[in-house]
């Protein structure tokens, strides 16, 4: 079975409103996720707005999805890779973005960090190793 | 198909679940599941009340695996198995249990 499972990776470009490609993607991620395939995220560009803390999606009349994201450790989702450049270069830093965990089973439920900050020439590297890349 | 729940009508899918979480009230669960055949007790209500919460936190239905070590996180690992969530909810505790409790299909649930 080992063998058949296959890496893939979702790679989040867009902002999170506005177009229905984040949520869309989260979908497929979590459904990915239930059926045991090896999922990694990443997120560059305005892709990055959609780890956000304090989304409001009141104006926009869209439901606010963000808090799904911290869900993703329940599913075993824990490689989140966040593009360095892509943050700075929209005034952002980790601390504007949800703190996403998942919980160490074989570390007596031990919270780690689901979120890893990677430069441009590293996220290339990632795309790199990846089976398959799903670009939304 | 509309389900009728104290005199009240409540919209539903093609699949039998509610259309809008909103609507959802604990006469709904009861309904849908007499038509099952099915008896709620305390036990199935801990496992419904548990999946409004965790859609609230969410904002998704837990697929099977997830709900499973969620609750087993909550409740113990003597409830965190599908041997007692299937016991209970015998369709498949979280597409039966996420119906009765007003919230759409799992994601990731076929």
């Amino acid at each position: 079975m080992s063998e058949s499972i296959k890496q893939f990776l979702y790679l989040n470009r867009k902002a999170p409103y506005g177009t229905i490609y984040a949520w869309e993607s989260l979908e497929v991620v979590l459904i990915g996720a239930a059926f045991d395939q090896d999922v990694s995220l990443a997120f560059v560009d305005d892709g990055v707005f959609q780890l956000t803390k304090n989304q409001d999606t009141s104006a926009v009349g869209m439901k606010n999805f963000s808090p799904t994201y911290a869900a993703l450790g329940d599913y075993e989702v824990k490689k989140i890779y966040v593009e360095k450049e892509s943050l700075e270069e929209r005034g952002l830093s980790l601390d504007d973005l949800q703190h996403l965990t998942w919980e160490d089973e074989d570390d007596d439920w031990a919270e780690k960090d689901s979120i890893h900050l990677v430069t441009r020439s590293e996220m290339t590297a990632i795309m790199d190793g990846a089976d398959v890349v799903f670009s939304f | 198909m509309p389900i009728e729940v104290n005199g009240k009508t409540f919209e539903t899918d093609e699949e039998g679940y509610l259309a809008n979480i909103n609507d959802w009230e604990p006469g709904v669960a009861e309904v849908m599941s007499r038509e099952d055949d099915l008896e709620l007790t305390d036990e199935h209500w801990d496992i419904i009340n548990f999946l409004r919460e965790y859609y609230e936190e969410y904002q998704i239905a837990p697929a099977v695996r997830v709900l499973t070590k969620a609750v087993g996180k909550k409740m113990g690992k003597d409830k965190g198995n599908s041997k007692y969530l299937y016991g209970l909810f015998p369709y498949g505790p979280a597409k039966q249990a996420c119906r009765y409790a007003g919230l759409p299909k799992p994601t990731g649930c076929v």
